[in-house]
């Protein structure tokens, strides 16, 4: 099984944003990145799957020089190697330049697994699993919450409203994580040690033989035009799943307890 | 449990290796998700909790410093990282890890033959073998070269007579590494759980290190066979080279006890109103954020250094000792600056500064107290030992 996992560097979820100067950027200063927590479950399935099939699992990430210590981490998670996909041009890419990226490098590997986090934090735009799917011609099912592998066929559970859908079909496929897939491991430390002496391979835009046109800035369709912070607020307090008499002792519970107005 | 970020008020972390900052950072994951949801309430009821000793072995930090045998062979720095994060949680927990590879594995490593090695070390690693370390007795505690426990040979056997007490893991031990005298001389001796006339029972009543076993150990014409001597162990300076790896590792773990109470602190100074604004708005109440930031900084950078010069062989029992002296005068210090900012809630267990408060006072006095560390340095400094 030769397994892929793309994966995003964002910003640690608790923290507290700040936008820059120019008013479509994040202000980074302070910043801790991580490796986007679907991802993270991406990476995990990956490596469920060598570890019962063998095989290798390859770590994919577009980005500067900070997406490496990302990297470094799924390695020290027990991935085989990694791809950082590095270039100038790259920057500001929207997308459909980032899938442009991946779908060029993912491309000469004949993955028989791609697998992607089902959306970013951040951004949660959850494209970029279909949009590579759709570039390399390959089946795409998205939000999976289950999957069994049987020789070169797959059955993927994924999400819908209120009810799983079930799809079946044969290698290579693209998929999404949706939370609830597995639990991600922690990294051991013999697994830090030996993430030191894998590779990471470093792939620009002449090596993946692409049009600086189609990528960055110049590529996009898309782009951050402004961003704003959402108005500050206080958070109320739901309580729910609760009969009524049960609801108005913890309201008033709370009222005296927590907000102590009475 | 949302992600912990300590204080780092000198980007002390920019000077980490990624591997260092990797290692750190796994470990402040698993506590967060992982000790600090039940440690209260193994706190709350005295009990060690022993499920997590499967997950910390499989992260690997049993024995993480040595080489070889199972053992992840980190450098000194990623292994006191990992005894601050440890001791974030709770200094029970970091106390069990400790004397697992500082106070077991590390004589065993250093001092033992290599069958003991093959025997023990892999499945200690893996947690599967659980040790401690009895050098203290219950009339001598500075002073263990007063100690009463000895063993006589005869045949094929070494008999052990003597009591051990404040024994960190001594009822959950399956091994106990055990001080004795043979010919007035202190030796390293190995006697697994079960072996007749070897019986331990748990000290009671502790408000200090309640997730943490502590026991007494008594050995009554207790025989094991020649082959449990460390035969490398050659006098008390064997116990106190054990003590000085197992010291190393608390001056670096205080500082995540101090670390902890700091963040609950500065976040309860924030959010508490009295008379009509937050706490942290007083200067007598910012004296005391201010003096704990100062001295953990402090604390982070001689830990730090010392790591550095342990990376190069190059550190003193003396600079070991001061660290511990230092680090832990200072959590204790915090805890109980932190403690005053919560108010009354600083002494329930809902807050976590009750807890290192009480946990704190253990530390300060095992591995040597801060007396007695003060007086190795004041030899080191002055020449003259002031011990008697
Ligand atoms: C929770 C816990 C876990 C422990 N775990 C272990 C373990 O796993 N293995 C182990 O072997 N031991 C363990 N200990 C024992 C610990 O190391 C001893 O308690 C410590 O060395 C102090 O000895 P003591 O209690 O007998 O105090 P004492 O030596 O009786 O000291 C009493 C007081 O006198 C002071 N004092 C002593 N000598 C001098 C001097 N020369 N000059 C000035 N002041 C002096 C001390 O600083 C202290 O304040 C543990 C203790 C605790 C509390």
């Amino acid at each position: 099984m030769k397994i892929a996992v793309c994966i995003k560097q964002v910003p640690d979820t608790e923290t507290k944003v700040r936008i820059a100067a120019d008013g479509r950027s994040l202000d980074e200063t302070g910043v801790t990145f991580v490796v986007s927590p679907y991802d993270e479950i991406a990476v995990e399935e990956g490596l469920r799957i060598k570890e019962k099939r063998g095989g290798e699992v390859v770590a994919f990430s577009v980005g500067d020089e900070r997406v490496s210590t990302s990297l470094r981490t799924v390695l020290a998670l027990g991935a085989d190697r990694a791809v950082h996909l590095k270039d100038p041009a790259f920057e500001n890419s929207d997308a459909l330049g980032l899938s442009r990226i991946l779908a060029a490098a993912l491309k000469p590997e004949a993955f028989d697994l791609i697998l992607f986090g089902k959306q970013a934090v951040g951004t949660d735009r959850g494209q970029l699993g279909p949009r590579v799917a759709e570039l390399l011609d390959l089946p795409h099912v998205g939000v999976v919450v289950r999957l069994a592998l049987e020789g070169d066929r797959f059955t993927a559970h994924r999400e819908v409203e209120g009810a799983q859908e079930v799809m079946e079909g044969g290698l290579p496929v693209v998929l999404t994580a949706q939370k609830g897939l597995n639990e991600p491991r922690y990294a051991s430390l013999k697994g830090i040690l030996a993430a030191k002496k894998k590779e990471i391979k470093v792939l620009t835009i002449a090596e993946l033989g692409l049009n600086p046109s189609m990528v960055g800035s110049a590529g996009a369709r898309t782009r951050w035009e402004k961003l704003e912070l959402p108005p500050a607020r206080t958070a109320g307090k739901i309580l729910k799943g609760m009969d009524p008499g049960e609801a108005a002792r913890e309201l008033v519970r709370l009222l005296r307890e927590e907000a102590k107005v009475i | 449990m949302k992600p912990f970020k300590a204080l780092d008020y000198y980007a002390i972390d920019g000077l980490l290796s990624e591997e260092e900052r990797l290692i750190r950072d796994t470990i402040r994951a698993f506590v967060s998700e992982q000790v600090l949801p039940r440690i209260e309430k193994h706190f709350r009821e005295g009990t060690f909790p022993k499920e997590l000793i499967p997950p910390l072995a499989e992260l690997g930090t049993l024995g993480s410093s040595l080489q070889g045998y199972g053992c992840a062979g980190l450098g000194p720095v990623a292994y006191g990282l990992i005894m601050q994060e440890l001791e974030r949680g709770d200094s029970g927990l970091r106390s069990f890890v400790s004397v697992q590879g500082g106070l077991v594995m590390y004589p065993i490593h250093a001092f033992g033959s290599e069958e003991q090695k093959e025997k023990w070390l892999p499945a200690m690693a893996r947690g599967e073998v659980i040790g401690c370390f009895g050098l203290t007795e219950p009339d001598f505690g500075s002073n263990p070269a007063g100690m009463l426990t000895h063993v006589v040979k005869k045949g094929d056997k070494y008999v052990l007579n003597g009591t051990k007490a404040w024994i960190t893991n001594g009822t959950l031990a399956d091994l106990a590494v055990v001080w004795a005298k043979l010919d007035g001389e202190v030796q390293g001796f190995l006697v697994e759980k079960g072996t007749p006339g070897f019986g331990s029972k748990d000290h009671e009543g502790k408000f200090s290190l309640r997730a943490s076993v502590t026991s007494e150990l008594f050995f009554q014409d207790c025989a094991i066979p020649v082959s449990n001597r460390l035969p490398k162990a050659e006098g008390l300076k064997a116990a106190l080279a054990c003590l000085n790896q197992a010291r190393y590792g608390i001056a670096w773990g205080v500082m995540g006890s101090a670390l902890a109470v700091f963040d609950e602190a500065l976040e309860y100074a924030k959010t508490r109103i009295v008379f009509g604004k937050p706490v942290a708005g007083f200067q007598l109440q910012q004296r005391k954020l201010v003096w704990m930031a100062t001295e953990i900084t402090k604390g982070q950078l001689l830990c730090l250094q010392l790591g550095r010069l342990k990376e190069a062989a190059k550190a003193t029992p003396q600079q070991v000792s001061m660290a511990k002296m230092n680090n832990c005068y200072v959590a204790r210090e915090c805890a109980k600056l932190g403690r005053e900012i919560l108010g009354a809630n600083g002494i329930t267990d809902e807050y976590q500064v009750g807890r290192h408060l009480c946990n704190i006072e253990s530390v300060y006095t095992y591995e040597g107290t801060h007396d007695v560390h003060t007086l190795i340095v004041g030899q080191d400094l002055t020449g003259i030992a002031a011990y008697s």
